[in-house]
């Protein structure tokens, strides 16, 4: 037993005893003590192991800087590693485990690393794993990652929830200790919003006015352009598991912020400093006033200023023995002298702890005098403090860089983030009073360390610098110091001042500390917040999504949209379902929606003129109720996107894109309107949502449709020919617009309807079929139809096809300007050699052609030089067999020449005939029906 | 980083696009030949450090078309107009 719980004091609650456990083993603490500081109270020293060495591990710290203190906190899916004791709160019933060891946490196997931590100095890793090579994946890297490393994943989905929100505030307070709280009055007084974030939890509810917000368990972790930051809010990690939500990430947008985080202290660098039982000055202090804790019964100071001297009375209230001052500085100061005169403490000036004694923690402490003498103290506890660090991550988040401050030998902020203040400790202001730095004790026996978690050492840092790593970032990377999840809050100062010496420069000359975000590790989780799972993107439903869902469809996702892909009937596969709708709609008629593709409604006086800045065809001899197929160029010259556009009225269009350019399209246009062309006339905005459109193709669409349609509307084949559109009335009197378009190649109208009559509409339609054995069919149909057809969709239009590739040259138009014009006109985009669309069959008749195979000469071996092209589309046709459609080299001039059609990853090798890509009623006469 | 909108007031990043260099001018009154000053206005960009122009699309907002100078070195933005 070491440390124990003082008989009164601190900022607990004695009334509320908290029961938790460790390693299994039951403590009791109290409401508001930390792991640590429970752990401390229940004497408890040791509580994990170091990274590399193994080597045994207590608390050093009291905060968030804490690199030894690691633990795995509650069990099975919701265990979390790596959590700082020193920041996790207890509850009744919490379950925490130390980590990175062995059988037991006393008796650790691995401890052997340390006796074997001669070989093990920086470096080893690269200079020893080397050979033979093959080994290092298989072998070596498992084996290594299996002896370092820390806690253990959970290793399943987590399964807590996480918000996210934004909060606006006039002034961000960061830290809430008393220079945050004053400025945070100060600040609110003129009677802005204020935010005040502390990431611990507040034992003591501050008293503050009306408009400030206090936000406990909250870290700033991040700054960000403009007067954004993040914050993390532990918002039941300190209460047992329930459903509600585990953290909040903040976004806060702040006019300005103040940045009152303090300083951290820096331990001091001595023999086996690690050691449990060997901690921050600062930190003993802590867990005496704020938890009524002494983390020992004997302690040694060790010093370098006078900060740290306020902690002998408080260690003297505590009723915690003191066997001596150590005090680095030659001279100790008049304040140490007196505060330790009182208490009955000799002070030892000009003096240095070599080393801590002890096994597994510290015993003792080994000093040698400032006369050279060598005197051994009796202790369990080693306060040191090497004065401290102003905490300044944040000032660099935002490419700040910390300035060297000689008379407190610290960094403190250098150029600030917009808008950023910082006051107090934080700024350097009054700490390390009379610092004269020690920054380790000279030649003894025994590791002393420097960065804690990544059990970086003295002697590191030393080989580092003499195998050629001299500059900071080289040293960082060599020994990985600092690069733990602790960023080397307790470490890099120390460091920088160790490899000046080595280098003999100054620690500015050396370099600086910066910081990254995030401040303290930050869950993946809460990053994430809800948008996880399903929930990842919005699901965009059809408009007939009820309908299909009664009739058995199957979907499947399109982009945000959920389509139906087939409907299967008992004994279907999708292929025997999709070949059945095929031949439905080929013979009879059938209904598929079409509302996914984007529909934008375009209106004003130059309307038509706007159509043929961004088409490659001619839009103003467009009659009124009649529609055209466009195609769209990017100005590089490439094909962006194609579609129909219907004429509604003189100065009235409506132009539908593909599924997945609609939203692409529509900022193109607005782009067009605004940047390109603002002396056009016209407005537009996306009626995609709004509409739900239904094609109904086959031979017996029309007489289907006709049941539907209000007098007196004609959709005779002359009254209402191929390419016309009308606004209509059906089903007595329900606004509606037709089109007598065609994907599929049949005789085929689209009809649409405001969207929420969608689901009524299909199955008005499938009543009105009935008879002709009407049936809904989704996107397979649709795809084999397409490529009956020879259309060009998605696989075709990808980003790299001219409209000359495409066979859709003669669109282009020589009488204006339109978007991609000029440099479509490229001699290279229109040399015949280029892969150009065809149709492909297999000459066998029997085999499949699949999409994605290369095309080769006859004969020729399958090497990349002889590559001709690929089959961007591949259908399983009803009627035609396995058909393809691929973009070949000089294709169209290669009509009735056979090609090899090579698909090496699923051992697919045939000949195939290159034919005219539209397989299906080329001439085009079924459309006119 | 924020961009203040000038119809909806001051937006997260996240509700913009930044999609190219407002610094270029598509050639008046277009032209059928793929000349160099074509090539220029899609292809060649400076790539210099300090106040750049640029368009950004205020897509999660009003649509509206933005030229941002911002100082692609700091991310500090200089002035948004309406282009």
């Amino acid at each position: 037993m070491s440390g124990f719980r003082i008989a009164s004091g601190g900022l607990i609650d004695r009334a509320k005893p908290v029961s938790f456990t460790f390693d299994g083993k039951h403590y009791q603490g109290y409401a508001g003590d930390t792991l640590a500081s429970a752990l401390l109270a229940n004497g408890v020293k040791l509580v994990g192991r170091s990274f590399k060495y193994h080597r045994p591990r207590g608390i050093l710290s009291a905060g968030s800087e804490e690199p030894n203190a690691l633990v795995e906190l509650r069990t099975g899916a919701y265990r979390e590693p790596n959590t700082r004791a020193t920041m996790a709160e207890i509850f009744n019933g919490l379950e925490a485990s130390s980590q990175n060891r062995g059988f037991s946490l006393k008796y650790d196997p691995l401890a052997v690393n340390n006796l074997l931590s001669p070989f093990f100095a920086a470096g080893f890793y690269y200079k020893t794993f080397m050979w033979p090579a093959k080994l290092w994946e298989k072998f070596y890297e498992p084996m290594i990652r299996r002896a370092a490393g820390l806690g253990r994943n959970a290793g399943v989905p987590d399964p807590d929830t996480y918000e996210k929100t934004t909060e606006f505030c006039d002034v961000l307070v960061i830290g809430g200790g008393a220079d945050g709280l004053c400025a945070a009055r100060e600040a609110a007084a003129s009677g802005g919003r204020v935010l005040v974030c502390d990431e611990n939890a507040a034992l003591e509810t501050p008293d503050l006015p009306a408009n400030v917000k206090f936000m406990p368990r909250t870290t700033v972790f991040a700054v960000y352009d403009g007067g954004t930051y993040a914050a993390l809010e532990r918002l039941t990690d300190h209460l047992p598991v329930s459903d509600a939500p585990r953290q909040r990430l903040t976004k806060i947008v702040a006019e300005r912020s103040i940045l009152a985080t303090g300083a951290l202290e820096r331990p001091m660098v001595f023999g086996h400093n690690d050691k449990p039982g060997s901690m921050l000055a600062g930190a003993v202090a802590i867990y005496i006033t704020r938890y009524g804790v002494a983390p020992g019964r004997n302690a040694v100071l060790f010093i370098n200023n006078d900060d740290a001297a306020s902690l002998i009375p408080l260690l003297v209230s505590a009723k915690v023995q003191i066997s001596g001052v150590v005090d680095s500085r030659p001279k100790s100061s008049d304040l140490v002298h007196d505060l330790a005169r009182e208490a009955g403490v000799p002070v030892f000036a000009g003096a240095v702890i070599t080393r801590a004694l002890g096994c597994q923690s510290v015993k003792g402490a080994e000093i040698r005098l400032n006369n050279g003498g060598v005197l051994k103290l009796e202790c369990d506890l080693i306060a040191s403090s090497g004065g401290f660090n102003p905490n300044v991550a944040l000032t660099s988040h935002f490419d700040g860089k910390p300035v060297w401050d000689d008379a407190i030998s610290a960094f403190i902020p250098g150029n600030l983030p917009p808008g950023m203040e910082v006051i107090g400790k934080a700024a350097g202001q009054g700490i390390n009073l009379n610092i004269q730095p020690c920054w380790h004790v000279g030649a003894y026996p025994g590791k002393s360390f420097v960065d804690f978690q990544n059990d970086v050492t003295v002697k590191d840092i030393r080989l580092a610098h003499q195998e050629g790593f001299s500059s900071v970032e080289h040293v960082k990377r060599y020994t990985t110091l600092g690069m733990a999840t602790d960023q080397g809050k307790t470490a890099n100062v120390n460091a920088l001042a160790l490899l000046a010496e080595a280098t003999g420069k100054t620690v500015p000359e050396t370099g600086t500390t910066r910081f990254r975000p995030p401040y303290t590790p930050v869950a993946i989780g809460a990053l994430a917040g809800p948008h996880k799972g399903k929930f990842f993107k919005p699901t965009r439903c059809a408009p007939t999504h009820e309908f299909s869902e009664a009739q058995g469809a199957v979907f499947v996702e399109t982009g945000m949209w959920l389509r139906a892909q087939y409907y299967p009937r008992a004994g279907e596969d999708w292929l025997a379902a999709a070949q059945r709708e095929v031949n439905t709609v080929r013979n009879h008629v059938g209904i598929c929606d079409v509302t996914t593709l984007g529909k934008i409604d375009i209106q004003g006086p130059d309307a038509a003129k706007f159509l043929e800045c961004v088409y490659t065809n001619s839009w103003t001899n467009l009659a009124v109720g009649r529609v055209r197929y466009g195609l769209m160029l990017r100005e590089d010259g490439m094909v962006m996107d194609d579609g129909t556009t219907a004429r509604l009225g003189k100065q009235h269009f409506v132009m539908t894109t593909t599924t997945a350019n609609a939203a692409k399209v529509m900022q193109h246009l607005e782009f067009c309107s605004q940047v390109l062309w603002p002396e056009l006339d016209v407005t537009f905005i996306s009626v995609t949502d709004q509409w739900a459109q239904i094609a109904v193709a086959g031979p017996d669409s029309r007489a289907t449709l006709e049941k539907l349609v209000d007098a007196p509307f004609d959709i005779g084949n002359e009254a209402f020919p191929y390419m016309g559109c009308a606004e209509l009335t059906i089903c007595g009197g329900t606004p509606a617009r037709l089109f007598r378009i065609s994907f599929s190649g049949e005789l085929a109208y689209e009809i649409a309807v405001p969207a929420r009559y969608g689901n009524a509409l299909a199955a008005k339609l499938m009543e009105a079929g009935a008879e002709f054995g009407i049936a809904p069919y989704g996107t397979e149909a649709l795809g084999i139809m397409r490529i009956e057809k020879g259309h060009a969709a998605g696989p075709e239009l990808n980003g790299q096809t001219t409209a000359h590739d495409l066979g859709l040259h003669k669109l282009l138009s020589k009488k204006k300007d339109f978007i991609g014009r000029a440099l479509a006109a490229r001699p290279a985009l229109t040399d015949p050699a280029r892969p150009t669309l065809v149709g492909l069959r297999p000459v066998d008749g029997v085999s499949i052609i699949r999409a994605g195979s290369h095309l080769l000469p006859v004969g020729a071996a399958a090497t990349a030089e002889n590559d001709q092209g690929h089959v961007s589309s591949a259908a399983r046709s009803p009627s035609l067999g396995s058909i393809a459609l691929a973009l070949l080299a000089n294709g169209p001039a290669r009509i009735g020449e056979q090609i090899r059609v090579y698909d090496p990853v699923r051992n697919g090798d045939t000949l195939a005939e290159i034919v005219n890509p539209v397989h299906y009623d080329p001439s085009g006469s079924r459309l006119h029906a | 980083m924020r961009i203040p909108c000038p119809h909806c007031g001051a937006r997260g990043v996240e509700e913009f696009l930044y999609t190219q260099d407002a610094g270029v001018t598509r050639p008046k009154d277009g032209g059928a030949e793929p000349t160099k000053e074509w090539t220029d206005y899609v292809y060649m960009r400076d790539n210099l450090k300090g106040p750049r122009k640029e368009y950004w699309y205020h897509s999660a907002g009003c649509h509206a078309w933005l030229v941002v100078t911002r100082d692609v070195s700091t991310h500090e933005i200089l002035k948004v107009e309406l282009p």
